[in-house]
């Protein structure tokens, strides 16, 4: 359990930061897709999950699947804070012969439960879990992100059918609707209407939350975590770029190779992170 | 040599109960077993696991790409996920999924295909596989199986539980042609030599090992001695064994219920290509796809009949029929 929200915020604030800084040192990167879920990794990895950096394998941890596997980034980051693997290894981000790829691949990365990038696959592999989970009739819980864009994806909604048909109460569902997917605005390429009523009409426990709040998003699992028939679907308003004001507001944010004028934005934004944080340059 | 059945009658058991049996066997000694169906239970006789031992038999329901990722979540956290399908939703469906979530991740999943190519009959063209083990051969590291008869099933669902990782096994549902006994031995990766010759050699897979065996009487009558091979596994490929009758017999003809193009007969011409060059026949589905039809009709329709492979003999060694 974190002692407070403050310190969630400042681990929010880290994983921020050491996304942009990841993300420059390589050049280029989904930005936007990884700013957006930095306040749910934040709660996750700030208290609301069981695991060992020590022992990424123990089996008694709750295991989380990033579905938008493009998010990496922001889970390196988040895994480096906590002591997976060192700096070094974060800013290995997709050089030659990495063990950091842009998608997670659970064979390379200490932290990482499951192999993801081909949208859609990583929330049947987490109802799968749940499922086992459930059989064995262990406590674990699982956690996974699926994006907006990527429930344009058929299969996402055959695995909620799956969920909620076995009343996987401890699968946790997280939804990062930062309104935008690669080509454009999700309303205008397949209009989303509204996930709420989707998710209750899927016979999910639906909760939904501005996702830049650590404090609501951590009220939201707290409150998911006392339902025990239904699997929980927490919808969270995002921005895409979310907390960098500039990428947030760039058009095109899914995948930036940033121009000059970008890198003197993130640079700035990088700057008052560490500020924030006591993070030395 | 091993001693096979040479009756060529249909054993009384079929494909698919022995499926149930030993996957109901196998999961009451094991409880980290478990199968998966995607509303297809009754079509493969699963139906009585669950009554059995109803946490070890899920219905994914007409799921088949989240059933394979619920596969992969199962192995995940350390369980066995025995999984069924027609071969054309297991593989033609959900290629990504088995490809991604099963073999990329690296988990430990076995896969039953049935109605293997023309014995989906009456299913038809949407249903006919002829591209399972295609698919299945080119994914980095799995293991491609096409079973030939009931013993052979039983042996090798029972081995791989111990084995780690991806096991493609394409099967018919119904009665297969009993070739061998119930105590017979197999090794994964290594070919069955079911008769020896000097003269050709038939290699083949699943309901063409029968007819090959038949066509190997038809050529002797005709003083031609053609060895015969069943080649189960078609991924490890048993390269010595081709390489061996290729220089012992100088000929060689493939007969599969499967298209040419990436199956048996692919994968025995690239052993030969690349080390032992020989002149060979591809007897299969060849630019086709499937239709409606009973099993026999279609093996005409197709030239997988042992009258068909004899002639291809023939015509190989440049003997007037």
């Amino acid at each position: 359990m974190p002692s407070s929200l403050e310190e969630l915020q400042h681990l929010s604030d880290k994983i921020r930061l050491y996304t942009l800084k990841e993300l420059e040192n390589l050049g280029f990167g989904h930005y936007g897709g990884s700013l957006s879920i930095v306040e749910t990794l934040a709660v996750l990895y700030g208290g609301m999950m069981k695991y060992d950096p020590i022992s990424p394998k123990w089996e008694e941890r709750d295991y989380f699947i990033l579905s938008k596997g493009h998010g990496g980034p922001a889970l390196y980051a988040t895994l480096f804070i906590k002591g997976f693997f060192d700096e070094t290894f974060l800013y290995s981000l997709n050089k030659n012969g990495t063990k950091l790829p842009s998608h997670p691949d659970r064979l390379k990365t200490p932290g990482v439960d499951m192999t993801t990038g081909s949208l859609g696959q990583g929330i049947s592999v987490a109802t799968g879990v749940a499922l086992s989970h459930k059989l064995s009739n262990k406590p674990n819980y699982t956690f996974a992100i699926v994006g907006d864009g990527e429930l344009n994806e058929g299969q996402c909604w055959e695995a909620f059918q799956f969920a909620s048909h076995h009343k996987l109460s401890r699968l946790i569902v997280f939804i990062d609707d930062n309104k935008k997917q690669l080509d454009g605005l999700t309303k205008d390429i397949i209009d989303p209407i509204d996930f709420g009523p989707k998710f209750k009409a899927f016979g999910f426990y639906t909760l939904k939350v501005n996702g830049s709040s650590v404090g609501e998003i951590y009220h939201a699992v707290e409150k998911a975590k006392t339902q025990s028939d239904k699997p929980v679907a927490i919808i969270l308003d995002t921005i895409k770029g979310q907390g960098v004001p500039y990428l947030e507001q760039l058009e095109s944010n899914h995948h930036i190779r940033p121009s000059e004028q970008d890198h003197q934005a993130i640079t700035t934004a990088i700057k008052e992170l560490e500020l924030r944080t006591g993070v030395k340059a | 040599m091993n001693s096979i059945n040479t009756s060529y009658e249909l054993d009384h058991i079929e494909m698919r109960q022995v499926y149930a049996n030993t996957l109901l066997h196998l999961a009451q000694q094991n409880p980290d077993i478990i199968g998966l169906e995607a509303d297809l239970m009754s079509a493969i006789t699963t139906n009585k696991i669950i009554k059995e031992i109803p946490n070890q038999l899920i219905n994914c329901g007409i799921m088949e790409a989240n059933m394979i990722g619920v596969a992969a979540g199962l192995s995940l956290t350390g369980k066995i996920p025995y999984l069924h399908t027609f071969g054309q939703f297991a593989t033609r469906r959900a290629y990504d999924q088995l490809f991604v979530s099963c073999n990329y991740a690296k988990l430990n999943i076995k896969i039953l295909g049935s109605d293997a190519g023309v014995t989906a009959e009456h299913n038809g063209g949407t249903h006919m596989v002829f591209e399972d083990l295609a698919l299945t051969r080119i994914i980095p590291g799995a293991t491609v199986i096409e079973v030939s008869d009931a013993s052979m099933l039983r042996n090798l669902l029972t081995q791989v539980e111990k084995i780690y990782g991806f096991h493609y096994m394409r099967t018919i549902r119904k009665n297969a042609v009993k070739l061998y006994n119930s105590d017979e031995t197999f090794e994964i990766g290594k070919g069955k030599v079911l008769r020896d010759g000097n003269d050709i050699t038939i290699i083949a897979t699943g309901i063409m090992v029968a007819e090959a065996l038949q066509a190997s009487d038809m050529l002797e009558a005709k003083n031609i001695n053609a060895a015969v091979i069943d080649l189960f596994t078609l991924k490890p490929i048993d390269r010595e064994l081709i390489i061996h009758y290729a220089e012992k017999t100088n000929h060689i003809v493939t007969a599969e219920n499967h298209n040419i193009i990436g199956g048996l007969g692919s994968a025995v011409a690239e052993v030969l290509s690349e080390h032992r060059p020989t002149k060979m026949k591809r007897i299969g589905i060849n630019e086709q796809f499937g239709q409606v039809g009973k099993t026999d009709y279609l093996k005409e329709v197709y030239g997988l009949t042992k009258e068909h492979i004899y002639l291809q003999c023939l015509e190989q060694l440049d003997i007037n029929k």
